[in-house]
């Protein structure tokens, strides 16, 4: 029996390998390519692994010819980062408030809040657009920045953890004389750092694989994210397909990198409120 | 700060005291919430209240405000004679059919992965990878897979022996199903997650008196693992249905809505009025709409909770 069970089991990983295997099939190709000679890109049968290879010529001809691929991947960072920063801190603020803080009005800003949440935000893009003109954050990171950074999102998410911690702990601190200030940095927020990390990484995912933002709030080139890069660059480079995987390869490795080492915070945030971007 | 203030209330509770206390209470309250809801406010509310007004106004931004024009409803009813937004209306209900498919692939999956293979965790990252990978770079690396005339995918079928081809994305029929192809591939990773952690939370002594029952693996997953991810079906079928209407990189960047409106869909058609066309008041009545249909998804999801899902 034990047996017999263990010959199923066996049997169906190499299924599953090989659908899996099927299943990044783009992404092998995609990385296969960008290592060829343009002229050896499609050829059939599939070159897995190249018989003439262009590595070097390839990445190089991205990174340092003429589109600055080196600007737009410190834009991505820099604007990746600091959204995260700031959605984080502003996000764990609101959810300490709501979570513990007892005032005036907070089941209505709640519900507020709770309806911003509905709102698709290609409903919103024009008067955003408009608003950002007016207020000169068009074309430029603040605005980026300011437009990632407010999501009801992430006050849900972190209430939930928020409202876990018990009570008495901030019964007992309260007591000691900790003022709001005090209990949210000194005892909740250590508390909630594994919600943190899992949100905060979320959103920088988010951010770096934000395309629509960036192509309405951003004119200039030298502004340009990763992805508005890339686009720009697969539009231009015409037929230079080696060169254009090379560009996405280096688009998405950075996130692999992210997601391989942040996986358990990855996956328990997607499973957790089944969140979506 | 206020510790003092809080103190003091607790020894000794006279009604002029405590409501101080209360005043710095709710203080505390509106500083902690406040950056949030400002920013909402501000980036959420407003312009949703200006999508409103604009929506029944004939302006174009570059213009200045004085040509705001207020039209009624004439932008609803030319709406509803424009065959661009309607064909994109009609190719977003379709998009809708990427949801299930997606759902009854992840489940199979998920529960294959859950029960019956070793390595779940590479499975996990495997079936992950689209997603969290950018719609731009996948999308860009399938208009070459899709390439008609040497890209790997026709060449493949080539080699089968099938002579003619579709031309995908070139093609007026295919263009929209290859479009959908791509969307379920990106979105299993997701469903998969999600169904897997339901999955682990369904108690495995049900299992194990099914199997003293003697019922067979189609029995336990009809009887027992089915009924009990309907929460999360359910869940997984509302969020896709939203997000479905929201689809705009992928037809921004693979196809440009081409061929011929094809692929177009009301985000993308709302995005070159506004923006190309700059029609602003013309692309906010679209905006309305596209709320309005994710406003109804939701309240159908507040109405089906309670009726469909066996718990």
């Amino acid at each position: 029996m034990d047996k017999q069970k263990r010959g199923v089991r066996t049997a169906a990983t190499i299924a599953m390998l090989i659908i899996g295997a099927a299943f990044i099939t783009p992404f092998l190709w995609m990385i296969s390519a960008s290592f060829k000679p343009e002229i050896d890109v499609f050829n059939y049968p599939i070159e897995w692994i190249p018989k003439h290879w262009n590595l070097y010529g390839n990445y190089r001809e991205v990174w340092f010819g003429e589109h600055p691929f080196g600007t737009y991947y410190w834009n991505t960072i820099k604007v990746s980062a600091l959204t995260t920063v700031v959605s984080v801190l502003v996000s764990s603020m609101a959810a300490y408030g709501f979570a513990h803080v007892d005032f005036k009005g907070r089941n209505v800003m709640f519900l507020v809040v709770l309806m911003t949440f509905m709102v698709p935000s290609y409903s919103i893009i024009v008067p955003q657009f408009l608003l950002f003109r007016w207020l000169h954050l068009f074309d430029s990171h603040l605005g980026l920045i300011v437009i990632g950074s407010f999501s009801a999102l992430g006050t849900f998410m972190l209430r939930q953890f928020f409202l876990g911690i018990h009570r008495d702990y901030l019964e007992a601190a309260k007591l000691d004389g900790a003022g709001h200030a005090r209990i949210f940095l000194q005892i909740t927020l250590p508390l909630v750092k594994p919600a943190l990390a899992t949100y905060g990484i979320l959103r920088f995912i988010w951010t770096w694989n934000d395309y629509a933002n960036p192509l309405i709030f951003l004119r200039s080139d030298r502004l340009s994210t990763i992805q508005l890069g890339i686009q720009k660059f697969a539009s231009e480079s015409g037929v230079y397909y080696s060169l254009i995987m090379a560009g996405t390869v280096s688009a998405i490795l950075p996130l692999i990198v992210i997601f391989v080492i942040g996986q358990k915070q990855v996956i328990e945030g997607i499973a957790m409120g089944g969140v979506k971007g | 700060m206020n510790n003092t203030i809080l103190k003091t209330a607790r020894s000794k509770p006279t009604p002029r005291v405590r409501s101080a206390a209360r005043r710095r209470e709710t203080l505390s309250g509106y500083i902690f919430i406040g950056p949030m809801f400002l920013g909402l406010l501000i980036l959420t509310i407003i312009p949703t209240l200006l999508t409103f007004i604009l929506s029944f106004s004939d302006w174009s931004f570059i213009s200045g405000v004085d040509k705001l024009k207020f039209t009624g409803f004439k932008n609803f009813s030319r709406l509803f004679d424009d065959d661009v937004f309607l064909t994109s209306l009609k190719n977003n209900l379709w998009l809708l059919l990427v949801v299930p498919i997606q759902l009854i692939i992840s489940l199979v999956l998920a529960v294959i992965i859950d029960r019956l293979v070793y390595w779940k965790g590479l499975f996990k990252i495997i079936f992950f990878m689209p997603y969290i990978s950018s719609i731009v770079a996948v999308s860009i690396c399938f208009q070459l897979l899709f390439q008609p005339s040497y890209g790997p995918i026709n060449q493949f079928l080539r080699s089968l022996g099938v002579s003619s081809p579709p031309t995908w994305l070139a093609d007026i029929r295919y263009a929209l199903p290859s479009v959908m192809i791509i969307m379920v591939w990106v979105g299993i990773g997701f469903c998969l997650i999600v169904y897997m952690a339901a999955l682990q939370s369904i108690p495995k002594d049900l299992y194990e008196s099914a199997d003293i029952d003697g019922a067979g693996a189609w029995t336990r997953f009809s009887r027992i693992t089915l009924p009990l991810v309907s929460p999360t079906t359910f869940f997984l079928l509302v969020t896709g249905f939203i997000s479905s209407f929201k689809a705009f990189d992928i037809i921004k960047v693979l196809t440009e809505g081409k061929p011929a409106y094809s692929t177009s869909v009301v985000t993308y058609y709302l995005y070159t009025t506004a923006f190309e066309n700059l029609k602003t008041g013309y692309a906010s009545s679209m905006a309305l709409i596209l709320f309005g249909f994710v406003l109804l998804i939701t309240l159908f999801q507040l109405y089906g909770q309670k009726k469909w899902v066996n718990y």
